[in-house]
């Protein structure tokens, strides 16, 4: 186990140092000027050339890619122009947002999608079936943006039932004291009911928002990947010798066609936290897409750079994981690797 | 469905339901008594630094500094249609006590018991540090200062503890309103000498996280991105002491839920809505709405005139003819807009800026024209237009399209993101363009001066070039500086003459600024800078 964990690690290192050099480069390519853009809107050419000297953006490029490295290799991923503050600071603090709201949408989604799809293929061609299909067909189509405007219309501005959508806790809450920055859980254990209510409600609408979204890849590699191992030969033969019919899904048929659905819930989990932009700004989330949109738009480098190589870190964490995952679902995948 | 129609049929359905939308009981009783003395702010964006003078502080920094620091002058309020509006011409004193103008410097003596948020005294000390750190940091700040002729430290001059003197370089009437704009603040010096470094003389890195001034208002939480909280200063010297104990400024980005907030009542005050949500908001009966037009603010319609077909001025008031300005007026501003066209032929020229121009949507006149330029066949050319404004800029730029395009002008759209807007306005290349300039100090020449004279500022976009023109505007700076009334008023008629003539650009409108709040919240002021001034705001 420890091997393939450091084998792991050692295979990712060349690719952080890739996106690392890939990321310094397209950032400065973008056809945006910083310096023009935050020396306002009454900025002389002296005023520009000035905050360009300020910001070692006059430097030529290999040696600011230097300092950039040289500033990284002692964990500093230098300072956002749009909010002021560090990246490394921001990222640490909105991370946990979009990773709280992400889990919490997968979880929900899980529970819905993946009996809904051994249903589905189960008892293929019937009506479970074809809700199965409906449901995430337009769990697809439908974009996030709208159905978060949607629940929130509903639930906020007519039902009354959901919090207003400003962010992950009411304004006359304060946060609680930051342990690992998820709210649920820093709340608990700060033992501030109060503050758990009241983070758990903000927490409804997104996540349901987000698990509709979710929903739809997840139910579809479930029931496909139930479909066929329920056609492969050594269901038969559990079936002919007389299990239950319990026993030969969930035991038999669901564990091993759990492999592909671990695969898409990683790669889904990914997707949903870098890219769960709409969602984050529909309901005023402090979370890590709609900063690095945001600071995308206004050529804000060094948030750029630090979450895209935040995410490419997380992304080998999560691939480390999963893989992990393979081996104690089917331990095939372990002597294999 | 997009937003828009959503919101439509929400607020139908909303006014159908009426009485049925209830409270949310987010509020316990014991928060409820807090809510009142609370101010809930939602915009779309927060600031990037508390402090004016630091690098790159965007627009929403500024209303964090003017309400947390205090001015040596400020500007009482008069009434402009009903609403409080800051009177240009008049000044009083907020930290100062008393202002002396000489003959070339002023003399201002501090209030007696004015103190910094720590308690320590506002000394003329303090005063001139501010000021030499305001023109000696660079940048915008340094920038608006020039613009009033303060530029040298050695202007500030301590006299005695509670008396400073402001020298003048020469004479300029724009100087004493300078030192009335949000960026000569004054700043506790030894609080933020403490925390400053070599690397650092003026502490801006301290600033851009912390308050640090005598102002009604100091931040005691800022999440960037996401809220920022101001709890009053109790000690304030400045004025009355504001109603409003807490504010709570929140960040949402979507307009759809500022406007849901605002209506469930949940939300006190928001003001960067679509005009269109505006205008729905206008008949909804429990919000107050108030529009308030730029001071020295115009949309404008620019061309090159450096390189065909616009170097030719028939060209250029050919386009003035094809504009459909009142469709933009419709269309785009849903009305929310202060016309700046269509003045009648025989109306006299004013001596006043902003506005509007005689020209008037005529096609017929404008092919006439184009075929006198020789252009009978029109020409093609782009139009480009900042997309951080694309809720005004592209239905506008569509419309300008559609009807060159009756007059033979093919045209192709240029989306600029907000990130290179300025830097491609800068490089003065773009052939046709829309855009906004507005300045703070509200006088013609200072409007001209930047955006039509010879010097060629980077707000003469049109890279428009005339002896005429710089003559008239270098007069009328001269002669208000001077008091000579009569030249003044022939000068400034001269340039807004020749500028409507000449047509290097095409006033449309003057845009509004516009708040929405909740009909108990009373006490909005409009300031040059436009942004929200917490301490009149009171709610109940």
């Amino acid at each position: 186990m420890l091997k393939l964990i450091g084998s792991r690690l050692a295979t990712a290192i060349p690719s952080l140092i890739g996106v690392v050099i890939v990321t310094f480069l397209l950032t400065r390519v973008l056809p945006g000027d910083t310096a023009a853009y935050f020396a306002g809107p009454a900025a002389t050419p002296q005023a520009i050339a000035e905050i360009r000297t300020k910001l070692g953006l006059d430097k030529p490029l290999p040696t600011q890619f230097v300092d950039y490295v040289s500033a990284l290799s002692k964990g500093d991923l230098g300072t956002s122009l749009s909010t002021g503050q560090s990246v490394a600071h921001e990222i640490a603090t909105r991370l946990p947002a979009s990773a709280e709201l992400t889990l919490c949408g997968l979880i929900f989604a899980l529970l819905i999608a993946v009996p809904f799809g051994i249903a589905a293929a189960v008892k293929q061609g019937s009506w479970i079936d074809h809700a199965c299909r409906l449901i995430t067909t337009a769990g697809v189509s439908l974009p996030v943006f709208f159905t978060g405007l949607l629940l929130v219309y509903l639930f906020y501005f007519r039902l009354g039932w959901a919090p207003a959508p400003l962010g992950r806790l009411d304004v006359f809450f304060s946060a609680p004291e930051t342990v690992t920055g998820f709210y649920l859980i820093d709340s608990l254990l700060a033992g501030d009911l109060e503050t758990f209510r009241a983070a758990a409600a903000q927490l409804v609408v997104p996540t349901l928002t987000l698990a509709i979204f979710a929903l739809a890849p997840i139910a579809r590699i479930t029931r496909a990947s139930m479909l066929h191992v329920l056609s492969s030969e050594f269901i038969r033969t559990a079936r002919a010798s007389g299990l239950t019919s319990k026993t030969v899904i969930l035991t038999y048929a669901f564990r091993n066609a759990m492999l592909p659905v671990v695969t898409t819930l990683g790669m889904v989990f990914s997707f949903l936290l870098g890219a769960n932009v709409l969602v984050e700004k529909v309901f005023a989330w402090p979370g890590i897409g709609s900063y690095a949109v945001e600071a995308l738009i206004t050529s804000d480098f060094a948030p750029v750079q630090g979450f895209v190589l935040a995410m490419a870190i997380l992304y080998v964490a999560l691939n480390l994981i999963i893989d992990l995952a393979y081996g104690i679902i089917d331990p095939r995948a372990r002597s294999e690797a | 469905m997009n937003r828009r129609e959503f919101l439509t049929s929400a607020s139908a359905t909303a006014a159908a339901a009426g009485a049925a939308v209830t409270a949310p009981a987010v509020f316990s009783p014991a928060k409820a008594q807090a809510r009142n003395e609370t101010l809930l702010i939602v915009s779309e964006s927060g600031p990037n630094n508390l402090d004016i003078h630091g690098v790159g502080t965007n627009v929403p920094g500024y209303e964090a500094s003017w309400n947390c620091y205090d001015r040596l002058i400020t500007h009482p309020m008069k009434e402009v249609n009903g609403t409080p509006y800051y009177d240009k011409d008049k000044f009083e004193g907020e930290l100062a006590e008393d202002m002396n103008i000489g003959d070339m410097s002023v003399t201002f003596k501090l209030k007696k018991d004015a103190t910094f948020q720590d308690g320590t005294p506002v000394t003329a000390k303090d005063v001139k540090w501010s000021l030499d750190r305001s023109v000696s940091v660079g940048g915008f700040p340094t920038f608006q200062m020039k613009a009033g002729s303060l530029e040298k430290p050695e202007q500030f001059v301590v006299v005695d503890d509670r008396t400073i003197r402001v020298d003048f370089i020469r004479k300029d009437r724009l100087t004493i309103p300078d030192l009335a704009v949000i960026v000569p603040c004054v700043i506790n010096s030894e609080l933020v000498k403490k925390n400053a470094t070599a690397q650092d003389p003026w502490g801006l890195e301290y600033t851009k996280q912390n308050t640090a001034g005598s102002g009604a208002y100091k931040v005691t939480k800022w999440t960037p991105g996401t809220e920022v909280i101001f709890e009053r200063y109790d000690n304030w010297k400045g004025g009355p002491l504001p109603k409003i104990k807490r504010v709570i400024w929140r960040m949402v980005p979507s307009a759809g839920n500022r406007r849901a907030l605002l209506e469930r009542g949940d939300a006190d005050i928001s003001y960067d809505l679509p005009n269109k949500d505006f205008m729905e908001l206008k008949s909804n009966p429990k919000l107050n709405i108030i529009s308030t037009p730029y001071s020295n603010g115009v949309q404008y319609i620019g061309m090159n005139v450096t390189r065909p077909p616009f170097n030719n001025p028939k060209v250029r008031q050919a386009m003035a003819y094809a504009v459909p300005y009142q469709k933009i007026m419709d269309a785009v501003m849903f009305g929310l807009a202060k016309p700046m066209f269509g003045a009648s032929p025989e109306s006299k020229t004013e001596v006043a800026w902003p506005q509007p121009t005689k020209y008037n949507t005529d096609l017929a006149k404008a092919k006439a024209l184009l075929a006198e330029a020789g252009y009978p066949d029109g020409f093609e050319t782009t139009i480009s237009f900042d997309l951080g404004f694309a809720g005004v800029n592209e239905p506008l730029c569509i419309l300008l399209q559609e009807s060159l395009a009756q007059i033979g002008i093919k045209t192709t759209i240029n989306k600029i993101p907000g990130a290179n807007w300025r830097t491609e306005l800068n490089k003065k290349e773009l052939p046709l363009f829309t855009n906004v300039f507005s300045g703070w100090l509200d006088y013609p020449e200072y409007f001209f001066f930047w955006c039509y004279h010879g010097s060629n500022s980077v707000f003469n976009t049109m890279s428009y070039q005339s002896a005429a023109m710089d003559t008239f505007i270098d007069g009328a700076r001269t002669a208000a500086a001077g008091g000579d009334k009569a030249a003044y008023d022939t000068d400034v008629r001269g340039m807004v003459d020749l500028a409507f003539a000449d047509a290097p650009r095409l006033p449309l409108f003057q845009p509004y600024v516009n708040v929405a709040m909740q009909k108990n919240v009373t006490g909005y002021e409009y300031w040059f800078h436009r942004r929200l001034d917490y301490r009149a705001l009171q709610k109940g």
